[in-house]
């Protein structure tokens, strides 16, 4: 099943073109993963799907984004109804400075799903989803900040996957983290896979290799290759491509 | 740390140029003199306020009736009027103050931003007796006829344009905690399919609360110490502000009762003794409004910053 179908999307900073002509489709409860050097759109092409680049003052967006069949830059589209259905973990690790147990529940609160459901189950369920449940049970009420950088990312994974989002996207999770902690989260987005779309952005050739079902391989605002991930670490269709992953370009 | 001086000067033996010495000791002096000028000013004001703590029972010293003539120094209204005045301002800036800074700051386009932010810092430096002949001729009269107050020279009026006055430091520094919120915050509130007024109110608003702490106690610290427009608009009737009614009635604060007797006291007197003892009370005061915010600085620091 597709869940995002992208067709020739071109993005502006200003004057400057940050994705040239971009399409690729992005297939549901399956881990998409996007690589290519800094700078070469990867992460400006993962805040179009979510539409955060609506933040930053002066961007332009040409170009068709569809989710589930409907345009997602069409006017008219809520765009907070949007990012509840497509959620986001950043680089940085970036829990609020509150408890656990208010980072969890924050999403729910405002979007009002407390009402409707048992908080303390939202909560437990997202924890156990995000691989911390068993780590913080007992200090739910501590800062978050306590935490190591690991479970703070972990965390900031439980707090996205507490609304029900259907994709979530990561912008490099685990760059700011150690190894071991770096192999948790990939263990997370095996498990995550069972329930959610995900797209990640790595700069981790390795990462993308063991943990995607398909890569994109960006390079200077254009989608050079797209396939399945097994096809392009072993068969690239493109010379770049195999410069790129084999070390001698990038 | 001289060290590296030696290396990298080869001016002379001891490794400072012999120009620098004088300079280097004229600075410290003057750093220095700072500290002690406080110093020497908080001593004066011990030696010629204390003794009001001797001369006068301390029955009649926190008593209600401050009437000097006749012997009679209860500092308890004057204390109490300070205090309401000075939390009521309070209580109207900081909504004020804090929704300004978040405008400011979170919602304002660029060009609004640029606009605000110089007029917010010509509003610190309107003189204060200025804004006093405008409350006294605008603002009173306004009091008078919408409350139906007998005069407009009430704890009300004294409290606007006090909130005016605190307005200015309440909003820079409130708007200075709110940047220091890191936009990762925001993205987060925002990616999570908060809105943009969710974001503000659940997740930027609390992470920069120690600043905005902050902002409140400078902004009180300011209201507390302001004579000349609170004596030209609160009415300066020593009266025990308990009534419900107090906000609309007359008050006097400490400030102001300095101010207004200091030219008519002898000097040595007993009264002369109550208002340097005034100004002690007025200190300390202050002072534990300082301190207090400085705490909220420290907690914040120790914390790592608001990262």
């Amino acid at each position: 099943m597709e869940k995002f179908r992208v067709e020739s999307l071109n993005f502006f900073y200003g004057r400057v073109a940050a994705l040239k002509d971009i399409s690729l489709s992005v297939q549901e409860r399956q881990i998409t993963a996007l690589i290519g050097p800094s700078g070469c759109g990867k992460s400006t092409f993962l805040r179009c799907l979510n539409r955060m680049n609506d933040t930053i003052r002066g961007t332009r967006v040409q170009g068709k984004i569809f989710l589930d069949g409907q345009d997602i830059y069409k006017s008219g589209i809520n765009v907070v109804e949007l990012r509840q259905r497509v959620g986001m973990v950043f680089q940085r690790p970036n829990p609020f400075p509150q408890s656990i147990w208010d980072n969890v529940a924050f999403g729910p609160r405002v979007l009002g799903l407390d009402k409707h459901f048992h908080l303390p189950e939202i909560i437990e369920n997202s924890l156990r989803g995000a691989a911390l449940w068993e780590e913080v049970k007992d200090r739910l009420k501590q800062d978050a900040l306590s935490l190591s950088l690991g479970q703070q990312q972990r965390l900031c994974i439980a707090r996205t996957i507490a609304v029900r989002p259907e994709i979530i996207l990561m912008d490099e999770p685990c760059s700011a983290l150690d190894p071991i902690a770096t192999l948790q989260i990939e263990e997370l987005m095996q498990s995550l896979k069972k329930d959610y779309t995900l797209v990640i952005v790595t700069h981790n050739m390795q990462q993308a290799a063991r943990v995607s079902d398909w890569t994109g391989f960006f390079w200077m605002g254009e989608l050079v290759e797209f396939d399945v991930t097994e096809k392009i670490f072993t068969r690239p269709a493109q010379q770049l491509t195999e410069d790129y992953i084999t070390g001698r370009a990038g | 740390m001289d060290k590296g001086v030696i290396v990298t000067n080869r001016g002379g033996i001891s490794g400072r140029r012999w120009t620098e010495v004088p300079i280097e000791a004229t600075i410290r002096v003057l750093g220095f003199s700072t500290i002690g000028f406080v110093l020497l000013i908080f001593l004066f004001l011990l030696r010629e306020g204390l003794p009001i703590f001797y001369e006068v029972p301390t029955g009649n010293l926190f008593g209600t009736r401050w009437y000097p003539t006749f012997e009679l120094f209860g500092t308890l209204p004057l204390l109490l009027g300070s205090i309401l005045v000075t939390v009521t301002a309070i209580l109207i800036a900081l909504p004020l103050g804090v929704a300004t800074a978040v405008f400011v700051r979170e919602l304002a386009p660029d060009w609004v931003r640029e606009i605000l932010k110089p007029m917010i810092e010509v509003l610190a430096g309107i003189p204060s007796v200025v804004l006093g002949f405008f409350g006294m001729h605008f603002v009173a009269p306004l009091i008078r006829n919408i409350f139906g107050a007998p005069t407009g020279l009430t704890v009300f009026t004294g409290a606007l344009i006090l909130a005016y006055m605190a307005l200015p430091t309440i909003i820079s520094v409130a708007e200075d905690a709110l940047d220091t919120v890191p936009k990762s915050y925001r993205d987060a509130g925002l990616a999570m399919g908060a809105t943009q007024w969710q974001t503000i109110w659940k997740v930027v608003v609390p992470a920069a609360r120690s600043g905005i702490l902050m902002a409140v106690m400078l902004g009180m610290g300011r209201a507390i110490g302001e004579t000349m427009a609170v004596m030209m608009v609160t009415g300066n009737a020593a009266r025990l502000p308990l009534t419900f009614d107090s906000l609309f009635r007359p008050a006097r604060t400490m400030t102001a009762t300095i101010a207004a007797e200091m030219g008519e006291v002898a000097q040595g007197s007993t009264h002369y003794h109550a208002l340097f003892g005034i100004g002690i009370i007025l200190f300390v005061l202050t002072f534990l409004i300082n301190l207090t915010a400085a705490s909220a600085i420290f907690r914040k620091q120790r914390r790592g910053g608001l990262r």
